[in-house]
Order: C-alpha cells, then sequence, then structure tokens
C-alpha cells in the first residue's frame, strides 16, 4: 500500500494540485500583469498539466514513439491555437 | 573489436495501454472538443463584454473544488491499475471505489453549482457565454456519468482473482477513458472560469 501511495503517480498528482492552485490565482486577478499574458500563462499551465495527464496518468510515456508524436502535436496545435486567438483578441 | 554494453534488456518495451480502439475513441473525442474549445475563445473575442461580465457570475470555488476532484479520481484510477499488476486485487477496486465516489462528488458539486446559476436567473438562453457554458460542461457531464459506469464496471471486476495481460489490458483501457475526462475538465475549467478574467 505505502508503495502506491509514495508513488510517482502520486508526486505527479501533487504536481498538478500546485498547478491548479497557481492557475486559479492567476485567474482571481492576482498580480499587476495585463489579462492576456496572464489569460496566456493560465492556458501555458493547463496545458503542461494536460501533458502530465496525458504522459503519465494514461501512460504514453511508456508507448511507442508515434503516440508520444501524437500527444506532443496535439498540445503543441490546440494550445498555440488558444494563445494566438487570446493575443489576437488583444 | 571493442563490443558496448548491450543495455536493452532493462529497459522496456513499448506498451500501448488498453486496447487500440480506446485510443481511437479518444482521438476523436479530442479532436470535437478541440473544435469546441477554439470556437468557445472566438466567440468570446466577438463579445468579450458579455463574456467577462458573465464569467464573474461563477463560482470559481465551485470550479476549484471539482477540478481537484477530478485530478484525485484520475490520481486513485491510475494507481488502481498499479495496484492489479502487482496483483493487489483489494487495492485496486478500492481505489476503483474511491475514483468512482469522487466523480459522485463532481456530480453533487455541478448539481449545487447549476442550482445556484438558475436562482440567479442564468440559464440555457441568458445569452452566448451562459448557452456555451450549460452545453459544454453539460457534454462534459455526460462523460462523466458513463466514466463512472465504467469505473463501477472496473471496481466489480478488479475484485476476482488473478489479473492476466488481458485482464489489465481491460483495466488500462476503462482507466484511459477516465483520464480523458479529467483532461476534458482541466481545459473546460481554465476557459470558462479562469482565461480573461480581470
Amino acid at each position: 500500500m505505502s508503495s502506491l501511495i509514495w508513488s510517482r503517480t502520486t508526486v505527479i498528482w501533487l504536481l498538478l494540485v500546485v498547478a491548479t492552485g497557481l492557475s486559479w490565482g492567476m485567474g482571481q486577478g492576482v498580480g499587476a500583469f495585463d489579462v492576456q499574458i496572464v489569460s496566456v500563462a493560465i492556458i501555458i499551465v493547463t496545458f503542461v498539466k494536460v501533458r502530465f495527464v496525458i504522459f503519465e496518468f494514461m501512460e504514453i510515456r511508456g508507448a511507442p514513439t508515434w503516440m508520444h508524436r501524437v500527444g506532443n502535436g496535439w498540445i503543441m496545435l490546440i494550445s498555440g491555437l488558444l494563445i494566438t486567438r487570446v493575443l489576437i483578441a488583444a | 573489436m571493442i563490443v558496448a554494453p548491450v543495455r536493452a534488456s532493462t529497459r522496456r518495451l513499448p506498451h500501448i495501454p488498453g486496447e487500440l480502439g480506446i485510443w481511437v475513441f479518444i482521438a476523436g473525442d479530442l479532436v470535437l472538443f478541440s473544435l469546441l474549445f477554439v470556437l468557445f475563445l472566438q466567440y468570446r473575442a466577438g463579445q468579450e463584454a458579455l463574456f467577462v461580465e458573465s464569467q464573474r457570475h461563477l463560482n470559481q470555488a465551485l470550479g476549484l473544488v471539482n477540478t481537484l476532484l477530478m485530478l484525485s479520481s484520475s490520481w486513485l484510477v491510475a494507481s488502481a491499475v498499479q495496484a492489479a499488476r502487482r496483483q493487489q486485487s483489494q487495492i485496486s477496486s478500492r481505489c476503483f471505489a474511491l475514483g468512482f465516489a469522487c466523480g459522485a462528488g463532481f456530480i453533487v458539486v455541478k448539481y449545487f453549482e447549476y442550482s445556484e446559476k438558475i436562482r440567479a436567473g442564468f440559464t440555457l438562453n441568458s445569452n452566448d457565454f451562459f448557452m456555451y457554458y450549460y452545453v459544454y460542461t453539460g457534454m462534459h457531464l455526460i462523460h462523466v456519468v458513463i466514466g463512472m459506469g465504467v469505473l463501477a464496471t472496473l471496481m466489480v471486476y478488479s475484485r476476482s482473482s488473478r489479473f492476466t495481460a488481458e485482464k489489465i489490458q481491460h483495466l488500462e483501457s476503462g482507466a484511459s477513458f477516465w483520464h480523458l475526462v479529467d483532461l476534458l475538465w482541466i481545459v473546460l475549467f481554465a476557459l470558462l472560469y479562469l482565461v480573461g478574467r480581470s
């Protein structure tokens, strides 16, 4: 049981919780940064979290290289499109 | 001639978690939701003032609680699969049960959140922001309900005897679907509740 609790998966979960707190804090208008910059930062933190879920929880880390490429490609494409949309709106 | 030491034996071979079919489904679902994510920001750009004002009426704390519930359920489900690989059926089943409980908690929080909005007069027809809010979170909620059915099945499935490679593959397929549900919520939480708040 203890090997399950003190595992790599638990460390990833803790990192995800910290990242959620960070993006939530940014979403409360904390700091003196421009709203567009904060929005871009929130999207970046969100897709870092998404990458952890895909590669660690979904175990794509141990999958063939083509699945790594598809996962990374999708993350780059969608986060890129969302960030571009936020910046164009500015 | 000097021969380099062979390290390949200590490395795991690449392994596709679960059945290939579940990944085709996950890919299709991700394509659909990707379009919805981009569409949301597209419409948001056209009605920024309305979206910013409407977003203020969302309960950020309840959104945060639901995100923590989703992350925790994913962690428990990933731990359940790892326990199954170690032939720890009782621990595996309990982790799936706790993951299921987190899913139930998510639905309860969503119920309170929807009730709060409806009482305040914010419905599907109020404006474009709330239309997207109800449709997107509603679509995700359907995924949560289906996922809970999957987790309940895995909870029972993981109780019995020895875990064969085939059985582990079934657990991995169900777990991957639940992680997809978590992943979609992570992005929805950011786009609906956080992005653009001033």
